[in-house]
């Protein structure tokens, strides 16, 4: 009467078994953990700034300006003698906080909006769509610099302009997973069962769709790092003088011949974070993949 | 077995597609009674799953109207629809899609106990326990995902799903056809044991013969959204009366070699849904068929064994298939071989 037990390690919280799961997944892939170290290490950089930071990021000092790489600034000094490595590690706090901000937002807009679209249907599908259809004729950066010139020059603003300009990828995203979803037979049985509808959306439908989301969340996030550094570059992101890598870059376009340490460290800041995170999504979504 | 729990009138439906309108059920009238398995034998295509969709509300009928208990099912409001759900569940063909891959088997069964308030806080758990021990899993794997089961295991936990709100009515939606043959035999005598010991009534779709003769009492063979005849399921088997029922049994496989049967077979493909021939809409495949088959369409006719043909009476008889095969010495000494518990080197 019985059919062949399938052996299962004998950890008792299934929880933890599938994160076990996952991580050994996850780590398959080389390029993954070193995705996943750098964006670690850079998120040290971004919460410990305080303690790493080895001079005052702000206080300019005119015996030290514009000073090549050396033992006491390793990364040299900007126009205002402040010591470059403290404000790539202090700019680390805009530049993250900017991509994981702006991505919680348009995750908290967009994925309630893709779930309600696909799942009900109908005007409420209608509308939202051709909301959504609208925000995506125009390109992601130019939306976002619209949005922030609109808002007002602030870190916080350009958060928020960044988030919204990303959120109708996340709405099409989630409401392609849930159409693909709803018809599964498991869906089928929630409702068979007398679930809700709302209990159908949430408990069984939401949690299945998840994965491709966050993969994309990551990805994204990426790209609204480079988006604040963007409209930091262009002085609607993060004001003078706390430091940003895009507002660093500003100020080193000027003296490219003269100081090129200055354009070098926060390029290759945003060139390595964006990298990592980009890393991280790919090995998240192999990890993800239902498929095997 | 006696008053009917479900009873189907006119039951109809169309999907709109950018081809055309597909008339996936057409007219089907049928009751279900207390304990009775119905099955609803047909190719794919035949409506046979739109009718267990139905059943269950799961879809909108374009007619037509499903009384289960006396309630109307297709006028009940939201709320009463859910009460009602109760007492009408569905296993699915696909033990992998049915099942929440992100549900553990015991939140799973847990779900329908807490939402029809059939078990709360500390009775949850034994709750579930019974529910897997009755359709033959181990408790202790409550908290497993459905991907650490096999096929069989799995179907299993969409039994006891279904069983968990004590339903009266189970659609089994191909139920067996995705399961191994020897698990499909596991799988039908549990059917048959939950039918006996609860009460149960099924309504089995399956393009299976094989099984449907095993499990039935009475089968409705559907023929594009029409059942063209419904009968006890002896009965049936032993004398076929629509062409097509006939061209149905006969296709069923002898596992003796050396058997003569003499085989209706039929030529061409079923005409597309959308399409559908006037008159009889079997006309275009059927052996028999003469003018009035092209103009008029059949109704069922007849008492206890209905049959949608114009023509059956005077259609010849056709020889039954071997009600049971002609068991040789070797074939008594393999099953034997089969129910012995020792094992092989045993032997």
């Amino acid at each position: 009467m019985t059919d062949a037990i399938v052996p299962v390690r004998a950890e008792t919280d299934p929880r933890i078994r599938e994160l076990k799961r996952f991580l050994w997944r996850l780590g398959r892939r080389k390029t993954t953990i070193v995705g996943g170290v750098f964006v670690a290490l850079f998120l040290a950089l971004a919460i410990f700034a305080p303690l790493i930071s080895p001079y005052d990021p702000i206080a300019g000092n005119w015996a030290t300006v514009r000073k090549a790489p050396s033992a006491a600034h390793w990364l040299g000094t900007d126009e205002l003698g402040r010591d470059m490595l403290a404000r790539i590690i202090w700019g680390a706090r805009a530049s993250l906080s900017a991509g994981c901000v702006s991505v919680g937002l348009a995750l908290a807009l967009g994925v309630p909006m893709g779930l309600a679209a696909g799942y009900a249907g109908g005007w409420i599908e209608a509308t939202l769509m051709r909301l959504t259809d609208a925000m995506l004729a125009i390109p992601f950066l130019i939306l976002a610099i619209a949005l922030a010139t609109f808002l007002g020059p602030s870190l916080t603003n350009a958060m928020m302009a960044i988030g919204i300009s990303a959120t109708p990828v996340f709405v099409r995203l989630t409401r392609g997973q849930v159409i693909a979803a709803k018809v599964e037979d498991y869906v089928e049985a929630a409702r068979a069962l007398g679930n809700p509808p709302l209990r159908i959306a949430v408990r069984h439908i939401l949690p299945n769709v998840l994965p491709p989301i966050l993969v994309q969340a990551t990805l994204t996030i990426a790209a609204a790092i480079i988006a604040e550094a963007s409209l930091s570059f262009l002085g609607l992101g993060q004001q003078p003088p706390q430091p940003s890598w895009g507002s660093m870059l500003n100020v080193a376009k000027g003296f490219l011949n003269q100081a090129p340490w200055m354009a070098l460290s926060p390029g290759a800041a945003i060139f390595v974070v964006v990298l990592a995170f980009n890393m991280l999504g790919d090995g998240l979504r192999d990890a993800l993949d239902p498929r095997d | 077995m006696t008053a009917p729990i479900l009873k189907a009138t006119g039951l109809t439906k169309h999907f709109p597609t950018p081809g055309g309108l597909v008339r996936a059920v057409s007219d089907v009238d049928f009751t279900l009674n207390a304990g009775e398995t119905l099955a609803l034998v047909g190719e794919s295509g035949s409506g046979k799953s739109t009718i267990g969709r139905l059943i269950l509300r799961l879809i909108e009928p374009t007619s037509g109207q499903v009384e289960i208990d006396g309630k109307q099912l297709f006028t009940l409001k939201a709320k009463e629809l859910r009460a009602l759900r109760r007492d009408v569940q569905i296993i699915f063909q696909d033990p992998y899609g049915s099942l929440n891959p992100r549900m553990t088997v015991g939140a799973m069964l847990a779900e329908p106990l807490r939402l029809h308030g059939l078990a709360s806080g500390r009775a949850v758990e034994p709750a579930v326990a019974d529910l897997m021990r009755l359709v033959g899993l181990q408790p202790d794997q409550a908290n497993r995902y459905p991907h650490e089961f096999s096929g069989g295991q799995r179907q299993r936990i969409g039994i006891a799903r279904a069983l968990a709100v004590q339903p009266r009515i189970i659609v089994c939606d191909e139920a067996v056809s995705a399961l191994d043959v020897s698990i499909q035999a596991q799988i039908v005598n549990l059917l048959a044991d939950l039918r006996k010991a609860r009460g149960l009534a099924y309504l089995f779709i399956s393009h299976d013969l094989a099984i449907v003769r095993h499990i039935a009492d009475r089968v409705a063979v559907l023929y594009l959204g029409r059942i063209v005849e419904l009968a006890p399921a002896a009965e049936l088997f032993a004398s076929p009366r629509h062409p097509y029922t006939r061209a149905l049994l006969s296709a069923i496989p002898t596992p003796d070699p050396t058997a003569r049967r003499e085989r209706t077979l039929l030529s061409g493909e079923p005409p597309s849904p959308i399409n559908l021939p006037g008159g009889c809409s079997f006309h275009p495949r059927c052996p028999f068929a003469v003018e009035r088959c092209r103009t008029e369409t059949p109704v069922l006719t007849g008492a206890g064994h209905v049959t949608a043909c114009h023509l059956w009476p005077e259609l010849p008889p056709q020889p039954a298939p071997p009600a049971e095969l002609e068991t040789s010495d070797r074939l008594k000494r393999l099953q034997a071989r089969f129910q012995d518990e020792r094992p092989m080197a045993a032997l």
